[in-house]
């Protein structure tokens, strides 16, 4: 096995990762906030992508350059998302939320699909082909810049639900929503911001993700699940789990492909989920409950 | 550690009550004998026959059920088929099933309820609806979790004549009770635990007048329960 | 209670007689309303009534579908016996499915997700063999007869169809009011008091999944020696799992008549739609159009649709609360 090889695969695995644990931070703080599975995630990253792209077509801004433009258009989508359905599923039993997302997952797939088509679009960005050697292992600027980013903005996600009133209120509702309505904290509105912040996380990591890969509408699903198994993988509502898990998974990713063909790199991924769900289903970084 | 080294028997046809202060370890005690909490240590026995380490719906196979502390109905069926999952584990065939279930509905005086969804009962009859669920299951032994809690003074001494015909058709009982009326009206013998310990067994009158049990909790209780 | 019956009859005698008056494209969607009725019945038997939802139920779709066109094509086996041996293929994979997350305890959203993951294992290892397609799926040749089960025109398969649909009513029926379907309802509402009450719960709820993935795994043949073509992203895929719960959550989950009532409504608005909307180029504006309804759906009529239609028919036939 050549190890130069193994070395360019690991180090590809953890600056994608890095991504992956992005849009999983997305899916933990709306599961940790609410209890609500969002199946409808991995196509709300594609719409970021989306709005990213034709930013950068129509407007030429580069999207590391409109990162937060796009978020902040994605948040207010999922604010949206959260006002209408949402809150209005949260008391339901598991089986009637399940629907309503995957509904509006299928809805905004579906959208995007009547408006741009199935066709594979790939921006030419900037940096995109660019690459730089670190010894002996050969990087993708773009990859490497979205990891950066993306650990940028998971710590000042960290960070804001740490220290500003927002992120408190944040806290609270989840830990305890009676006590939260009691002390005066408007709940409604904190869940909608939450999954709204949730929904813009998500949407920034489709940005980095942009120059990274050809975009269609059908990819959502894909990273949904994605998401979903860093989630499990670092524990459900664990923040820092999300970065860890998804850094794990995108090694474990990357390095199968020394042993199996590419196509099937999901197939680890899913093994992965199945073993920890079986034997350590509070995650890795999950306690006890 | 929730309860330890609490050692007791139940004899044959007897009525026995577990009594103690909110977080002595009653529920756990049940927990364990019903199989949903396996002991670290000891022993339970069901006439010579060995209960550690069984699943719950096999310690009911075997003549000991229980109910919930908070009642747990099947909520979107009705009464009829509630008691029919329990008797279900006893008969052969659905329709001896049903009547045995009607039978234990029309006991427990559920019968104008029969073909109501669980949903919409009132508390009482919940409750009476888990007993009658338990006892459809025709065990030896039955376990109440603070069956009487939340009655009315009325409902309670519905619910001890029925108890106590319940107990004179041979099902031995085993009460957890915060209601002292049910305790000294159904016991024969009575424990007190607090903290996981046995502080006293005896008769409800001994057990009434033991200094230590008084100390624990009984004074206020006991004085409203006579009055 | 005899009311209802006769009202079953009469339908029955309509949709036998149907096929007279209507066009090849009608019966079409016809046969459609009653695969989705079907497919969405089975998989009632697991969500609805035992409680544990599954989201990867296309899996064993795929499963029949594949076993009984690699049996036809590699022994010209008919695929009226290579369904059942696709069946017994279904609910061995669904008892290690149903292994893995009773033994284990996955409850809720983990069990979901367990559900999707073997679907989509299952996806990416039939991609890889040669032997069913690989990438390129598996076209069916069409050699009309009844030992092929494949036939010309729609009339043979409304009425395969039909047979589906009023066997699985069937038996559904006898399942609910047996003391297996009692115990499945019993965990559903409450596994703890159930097991208290001697039900042993891991086994019921084993029996629930292989009922379960054996019925769906039937409808994979009439879907093969239908549409004449396999592809794992469209048999074992998230599309196919989704678009069968759609009906069944609509119509009413855990109810007899739900996935019947549900597929009445959504299949037709599906089929049109996709039809309608694809002639002005408009692909997808029929998946938007059911993400709608399916939320304004489970929104304002958590119960289902059957609650209002009971309603309706109240008059009509009293519905005795007995079973």
């Amino acid at each position: 096995m050549d190890s130069d090889l193994a070395l360019q695969l690991i180090i590809q695995g953890i600056l994608l990762g890095g991504i992956y644990g992005l849009i999983a931070l997305g899916l933990s703080l709306i599961f940790g906030v609410m209890g609500v599975i969002n199946f409808a995630h991995g196509q709300m990253m594609v719409m970021a992508m989306y709005v990213s792209y034709w930013i950068f077509v129509l407007l030429g801004l580069d999207p590391y350059l409109s990162l937060v433009i796009v978020a902040a258009v994605i948040f207010v989508l999922g604010y949206l998302i959260q006002a209408t359905v949402v809150n209005r599923i949260l008391d339901y039993p598991e089986a009637m939320q399940v629907l309503p997302l995957v509904s509006m997952g299928l809805i905004l797939e579906n959208f995007a699909l009547l408006l741009w088509g199935p066709d594979y679009r790939s921006p030419q960005t900037a940096l995109g082909l660019e690459t730089l050697w670190v010894g002996p292992v050969m990087i993708d600027v773009s990859r490497l810049i979205a990891f950066v980013l993306a650990i940028l903005i998971t710590v000042f996600i960290f960070i804001f639900l740490k220290k500003s009133n927002i992120g408190k209120c944040i806290r609270a509702a989840s830990d305890n929503r009676t006590g939260a309505i009691l002390v005066g904290i408007n709940v409604n509105r904190i869940y909608n911001t939450s999954f709204a912040l949730g929904a813009a996380t998500t949407a920034a990591a489709g940005v980095l993700l942009l120059p990274l890969m050809p975009l269609s509408p059908h990819l959502g699903h894909d990273f949904t699940l994605t998401a979903f198994i860093v989630v499990i993988l670092g524990g459900m509502g664990n923040l820092l789990g999300a970065l860890v898990g998804g850094l794990i998974l995108g090694v474990a990713e990357s390095v199968s492909t020394l042993f199996l063909p590419a196509t099937l790199k999901h197939a680890v991924s899913f093994s992965i989920l199945i073993i920890i769900m079986l034997f350590r289903p509070q995650g890795l970084l999950g306690g006890k409950k | 550690m929730a309860v330890g080294d609490l050692s007791f028997e139940l004899g044959n046809g007897e009525v026995l009550a577990l009594i103690g202060p909110n977080g002595a370890g009653k529920t756990t005690v049940f927990n364990c004998l019903s199989g949903f909490l396996p002991p670290d240590e000891g022993e339970i026995y069901l006439e010579d026959r060995q209960l550690g380490g069984l699943q719950p719906f096999q310690i009911c196979q075997r003549g000991m059920a229980r109910t919930f502390q908070i009642v747990k109905p099947f909520l979107t069926i009705s009464v009829l088929d509630n008691v029919m999952v329990g008797a279900l584990s006893r008969e052969k065939s659905t329709v001896t099933a049903r009547t045995k279930s009607l039978e234990i509905i029309d006991f427990a005086g559920l019968s104008a309820w029969t073909y109501k969804e669980a949903q919409g009962l009132p508390l009482p009859l919940r409750k009476r609806l888990e007993l009658a669920r338990a006892l459809a299951t025709r065990p030896k032994v039955l376990l109440l979790d603070e069956v009487m809690a939340g009655l009315n003074p009325t409902e309670v001494d519905e619910l001890i004549v029925l108890l106590k015909e319940v107990n004179r058709q041979g099902v031995s009982i085993f009460l957890i009770e915060h209601v002292m009326r049910g305790v000294m009206a159904l016991s024969k013998r009575v424990i007190v635990i607090n903290y996981g310990v046995k502080i006293a067994e005896g008769s409800p009158e001994e057990v009434v007048k033991d200094k230590q049990v008084i100390e624990a909790y009984l004074g206020k209780e006991f004085l409203s329960a006579q009055g | 209670m005899k009311r209802l019956y006769l009202l079953l009859a009469a339908v029955f005698v309509i949709l036998i007689l149907l096929p007279l008056f209507l066009d090849n494209y009608a019966l079409g969607i016809f046969v459609m309303i009653f695969f989705w009725a079907y497919v969405g019945q089975s998989w009632n038997v697991l969500t609805g009534y035992t409680g544990h939802i599954s989201l990867g139920h296309a899996l064993y779709i795929g499963i029949g579908a594949y076993a009984t066109t690699f049996l036809a094509q590699t022994f010209g086996l008919t695929p009226w016996v290579g369904m059942f041996l696709g069946g017994v293929i279904a609910v061995a994979i669904a008892l290690f499915l149903g292994f893995l997350g009773f033994r284990f305890g996955l409850r809720g959203v983990y069990f979901v997700i367990m559900t999707i993951a073997f679907a989509e294992l299952t996806r990416l290892a039939v991609s890889h063999i040669e032997a069913l397609g690989s990438f390129t799926g598996i076209f069916l040749d069409f050699n009309p007869s009844f030992y092929n089960f494949q036939f010309r025109g729609n009339i043979p398969y409304y009425y395969i169809a039909l047979g589906y649909v009023v066997a699985s009513l069937i038996a559904v029926r006898v399942l609910e009011v047996s003391k297996v379907g009692r115990f499945i309802v019993a965990i559903r509402e409450d596994e703890e008091a159930a097991q208290a009450l001697g039900v042993n719960t891991f086994k019921y709820n084993m029996i629930a999944i292989a009922i379960s993935a054996f019925m769906t795994s039937l409808a994979g043949a009439f879907y093969a020696n239908y549409i004449f073509y396999l592809h794992p992203n469209s048999l074992f895929g998230m599309s196919m799992s989704i678009e069968l719960i759609l009906r069944p959550i609509v119509g009413g989950l855990g109810t007899l008549f739900g996935p019947i009532i549900g597929s009445i409504i959504l299949t037709p608005l599906s089929e049109i739609s996709r039809a309608y909307f694809a002639k002005g180029g408009l692909e997808g504006l029929h998946l938007i159009l059911y993400g709608v309804v399916a939320i304004l759906v489970v929104l304002f009529m958590p119960k289902g649709i059957i609650v209002y239609v009971k309603r309706a028919l109240n008059p009509i036939i009293k519905f005795s609360k007995e079973t």
